[in-house]
């Protein structure tokens, strides 16, 4: 059994007539210790698909209209509050993308990690634990380290401890949404290592949000990406990036430059990312697709396995 | 090379401005709107005062001292009026029996100037006949109509409110910008002023004000010097914070842009700072025009304001002020109660314009 | 001729602490920055947070004063100058900047805002004139000049970043610095921008002084780069020269911390230990010895210049060899 499933998941904003559809039939497996990419743009409902495996959308405005989330088992949409909160930090934690947004400005580090702790490892909710957790996210002094106010940290410190905090409870998934995309380079370099090292260390399954398709390459073992709101291509991360299928996906490995690659024009894909509430009928890409053809706009693609482990949603995939 | 579209170009036939959206988003709250629509209404009236009022504001008629409330009555279809008549002793009235005059619309009375300067003599309502007053909220001291004289009175309060307002956020708006996009030494002494003026407590420095003029002025240039005064007391708040919003914008990249450009700096705070604290100014002026009314009820009602014979809330509140009198004749409280409904109306339209010119809410 | 000198530029800027506001210390964002860049080429230039980056695009166009040296524009000192000269002068240098949703004015239509940069500097003697010029900028940015009377809320950030290239355009620009202009973009649509950039360089000559903190993006653009470090230049030389053969140790580490997007290169990541030190007290010596992996005694004492190791290409360590 995996860890996670997400099966067929739909969740609109909204109600009836005015309902968004904000994610739409996304399916998604992370099993133990896997560490699962999620990539796409802003707006392609990545973020929500990820809160909602902790049911943290707040419902209204949002409505999950068919699927289910099924972690260890347990269907979360259906589950009730109290056995939710458990799982939220316990089995399930995470790191957010800005961490001086997400780190309380007016209480000391130590006090928010023991916060963590105190909620579902109230044995370990000491002094020498957060001092242990600050050691294995790699702060050095940490015993000087647990008194100061989050302001007094530098980002990449501050993201640090966002992480201790989410391992406090030693969770078995922890969900990173864009974790270093604030952050310099040198200290991104810094916390993809951690996210490795902690990865090896304490078996955790990782879903990683980005749309740094580097990051991708350093991290991923599998790679889902998404755009508008559905699942578009799913594969192993070697297949994919040394070959992908969906003309998305290839449009946007083609649009972003490389290092020591040649300074010719890019590739740009056309127009603009569609927002909610305005996706095209049909395939969603299609109007921004180089392969395009009249039936993409007339129905839906499904989405196929065409090799073991390889999803695409484009009849056309073959044509490359 | 691509060319791009708007993201709606479907939806959007026309383009709204963020002055649009926000009127649009204003319309949805029904309680703004109710405060508005009140508002309209009172000064409306306030503009016809002299039409809708049965009698001119300082008409005496002393067989009528302190008449109670006298309301129209029905007999089949028709409002009737009846007659009193004093008893011989204090002021308590009774009604004459069988000695009644219809009530009639756009009736003849007396004269007075229709917004100021059109002679006219119709009135909204009335029986014509000066031996059957209409009293809808009794009469003072004098046999002077209250409902005529609170309608006379809200000519002034509301306007005042409105022209303070309007000549503090402007003067305040100015200033405040000034002081935030040069900051530096400008800054701290124009600041260091508004703390001074700040600092004063607003009743004291509101009546050394008066004092500062001399006491025998007309009524025209009394009311001058209360809209002067009033809004002295208060350009100094709305300085401050438009200077603390001026700091934060003149970092914005489009500032910076319009800097790049060459953009003279006054052009920058009048196009691209000022416009953008529009909604604060908005709102906060709406929250204020009570203090303003307030603020000449006070001066009137400590007899330093407007002056007899002329009406003001605040100089009818005062003739209120012995406790005899309010124990047998509550209804010259009235004002207070015309005060209490106006500044309602400005408060919930204020809270709806927050909310409205707030992006973040729904 | 170079386009654009810069000269030993200094931007210090006051730290005051007390009561009384006695200024003790600087940070120092800008420390002694020389470099030059030709008519119609572009110099990228990289760095991480806090290493002055902003702060020098920025005291070009005298958005900040600077507090020591000379910008020289075609020969001419634009420090010295001020009010309508320096006005006059701004048409040769313009800015682009971040952040799409706000570098352009929400309460200003797009034809005001591109307009106002004619109005400015009377460029267009009549309103039809001044239409015909907006629309032919618009369209020059790859918009649809239909679009001139709707406000910027109503465009993506692509298309807002593309008013804001119509904008310093209009006074037709020899050099623009470009400061971050793609990092808020959609990875999909930065490229659109890049070569849209690309683009108008080769119909107009223009020179961009291109600021960012994505190497490949930098790399892609530009014909020689420079890396700050501290408000300090710690290495300069062609793109391709800098990315494949890197001397200084900072360098390196930039360059190897960039996430590969093809799993099979198994590079060792140099790793930096710690955080950028801050720039009021920058470490004594070399700024990025505290860091350095390959740091000597002399490190700690001597800051060293930046020399030209061969040909064009600058660094400033003293560990530097010439192949």
């Amino acid at each position: 059994m995996n860890l996670l499933e997400i099966k067929n998941l739909k969740m609109d904003f909204g109600k009836n007539a005015e309902a968004l559809r904000a994610i739409d039939d996304v399916s998604l497996t992370i099993g133990a210790g896997e560490t699962v990419c999620l990539v796409g743009e802003s707006g392609c409902g990545k973020t929500v698909t990820a809160l909602s495996i902790a049911r943290l959308v707040p419902t209204p405005p949002a409505n999950y209209v068919g699927g289910e989330i099924l972690l260890n088992g347990q269907d979360i949409l259906k589950m009730p509050n109290g056995e939710l909160r458990n799982i939220r930090g316990g089995v399930v934690s995470y790191v957010f993308q800005e961490p001086g947004a997400a780190l309380n400005p007016v209480f000391r580090v130590g006090n928010q990690i023991k916060e963590s702790l105190k909620l579902h490892k109230p044995e370990k909710a000491t002094n020498e634990e957060v001092i242990r957790l600050l050691k294995l996210v790699g702060i050095p002094a940490p015993e000087s380290r647990i008194r100061n106010y989050p302001f007094e940290m530098s980002g990449g410190m501050q993201q640090r401890v966002m992480i201790a905090m989410a391992l406090a409870s030693e969770p078995k998934l922890l969900v990173a949404d864009e974790p270093t995309t604030a952050l310099d380079v040198t200290i991104q370099a810094q916390i993809l290592e951690l996210l490795h090292e902690l990865k090896q260390r304490l078996g955790m399954a990782i879903l990683l949000i980005t749309h740094n398709l580097g990051i991708v390459g350093d991290m991923a073992d599998r790679v889902a990406v998404m755009y508008a709101g559905q699942i578009v291509e799913l594969a192993p991360v070697k297949e994919l990036l040394r070959q992908p299928l969906h003309p998305y996906t290839k449009a946007l490995m083609a649009s972003v430059p490389k290092l020591r690659g040649d300074a010719d024009r890019l590739s740009a894909i056309p127009g603009n990312v569609p927002r909610i509430g305005n996706f095209p009928a049909g395939c969603r890409f299609a109007p921004r697709c180089p392969m395009a053809k009249p039936e993409c706009s007339e129905k839906v693609p499904e989405l196929v396995e065409v090799e073991a482990g390889r999803w695409v949603r484009c009849p056309f995939w073959k044509t490359s | 090379m691509e060319t791009a579209e708007p993201i709606s170009i479907a939806e959007a036939k026309f383009t709204l401005s963020p002055g649009q959206l926000f009127w649009q988003r204003l319309k949805r709250r029904k309680i703004a709107v109710a405060g508005g629509v009140i508002l309209i209404f009172l000064y409306a009236v306030a503009l016809t005062a002299g039409f809708v009022a049965p009698f001119y504001y300082d008409h005496l008629n002393t067989d009528y001292s302190f008449h109670p409330p006298l309301w129209p009555r029905l007999s089949g279809f028709h409002l009737i009026v009846p007659r009193t008549e004093a008893q011989a002793d204090g002021f308590v009235y009774h009604e004459l029996p069988n000695d009644t005059k219809p009530l009639h619309f756009f009736v003849c009375g007396d004269k007075y100037k229709l917004f100021g300067f059109i002679p006219a003599s119709i009135h909204l309502f009335g029986t014509g006949d000066s031996n059957y007053p209409v009293y809808l909220l009794g009469a003072d001291q004098f046999g002077r109509d209250v409902f005529s004289r609170i309608l006379y009175g809200s000519q002034i309060s509301l306007s005042i409110g409105i022209i303070g307002i309007a000549l503090s956020f402007a003067f305040g708006m100015i200033i405040g910008g000034i002081s935030g996009y040069f900051a530096g030494s400008t800054d701290t002494v124009i600041m260091r002023l508004c703390e001074l003026i700040m600092s004063i407590p607003a009743l004291y420095l509101i009546i050394s004000l008066r004092a500062a003029f001399p006491p025998g002025m007309s009524s025209s240039e009394i009311y001058a010097m209360i809209v002067v005064i009033l809004s002295f007391i208060g350009w100094a708040s709305m300085a401050r914070v438009i200077r603390g919003m001026t700091l934060s914008l003149r970092e914005q990249q489009f500032v910076l842009a319009a800097r790049a450009l060459g953009q003279s700096h006054l052009k920058i705070i009048c196009r691209h700072i000022l416009p953008n604290t529009f909604s604060y100014v908005i709102v906060a002026a709406t929250l204020s025009v009570p203090y303003y009314i307030l603020g000449e009820v006070v001066l009137s009602f400590l007899g330093v304001g407007i002056q007899e014979p002329q009406a003001s809330w605040g100089n009818m509140l005062s003739a209120a002020e012995d406790v005899q009198y309010l124990q047998n004749y509550p209804w010259l409280l009235a004002p207070s109660a015309a005060i209490f409904v106006t500044v309602l109306a400005f408060n919930f339209l204020g809270d709806g314009l927050r909310d409205a010119a707030d992006t973040k809410s729904l | 001729m170079s386009l654009l000198e810069v000269k030993n530029l200094k931007v210090h800027f006051p730290v005051k602490a007390g009561a009384f506001s006695r200024t003790h210390e600087f940070v120092k964002a800008v420390d002694d920055v020389s470099f030059a860049i030709e008519p119609g080429e572009t110099l990228g230039l990289v760095g991480e947070s806090g290493c002055g980056k902003t702060t020098l695009g920025r005291a070009i166009v005298r958005l900040v004063e600077p507090t020591a040296g000379s910008v020289l524009l075609d020969g001419e000192d634009i420090t010295q100058m001020n009010g309508s000269v320096l006005r006059a002068r701004r048409r040769k240098f313009q800015m682009i900047f971040q952040d799409p949703y706000g570098s352009l004015n929400p309460r200003m239509t797009v034809e005001q805002i591109v307009g106002e940069a004619l109005d400015i500097h009377q460029l267009t003697d009549s309103s039809a004139a001044r239409q015909k010029r907006i629309a032919e900028l618009l369209k020059a940015v790859g918009l649809d000049p239909i679009y001139a009377q709707r406000y910027p809320h109503e465009f993506s950030g692509g298309q807002r970043q593309r008013i804001g290239i119509a904008r310093a355009l209009a006074v037709e620009p020899q050099l623009i610095i470009c400061d971050e202009p793609v990092s808020a973009l959609d990875v999909s649509v930065q490229a659109q921008i890049i070569n849209l950039l690309r683009d108008l360089q080769q119909q107009h000559g223009i020179a961009y002084l291109f600021i960012a903190h994505d190497l490949a993006v930098v790399e892609h653009i530009s014909r020689r780069v420079m890396v700050m470090y501290l408000g300090k230049i710690v290495e300069m030389a062609e793109a391709k020269t800098i990315i494949r053969e890197p001397k200084h140790p900072y360098t390196q580490a930039l360059i190897s911390a960039v996430p590969e997007v093809d799993p099979e290169t198994k590079r060792k990541r140099i790793v930096l230990p710690g955080d950028v030190p801050s720039p009021i007290h920058p470490p004594p010596g070399c700024p990025f010895h505290p860091r350095c992996p390959i740091a000597e005694e002399r490190c700690k004492t001597e800051v060293p210049s930046l020399q030209e190791i061969s040909s064009d290409h600058w660094v400033a360590c003293h560990l530097a060899k010439p192949n």
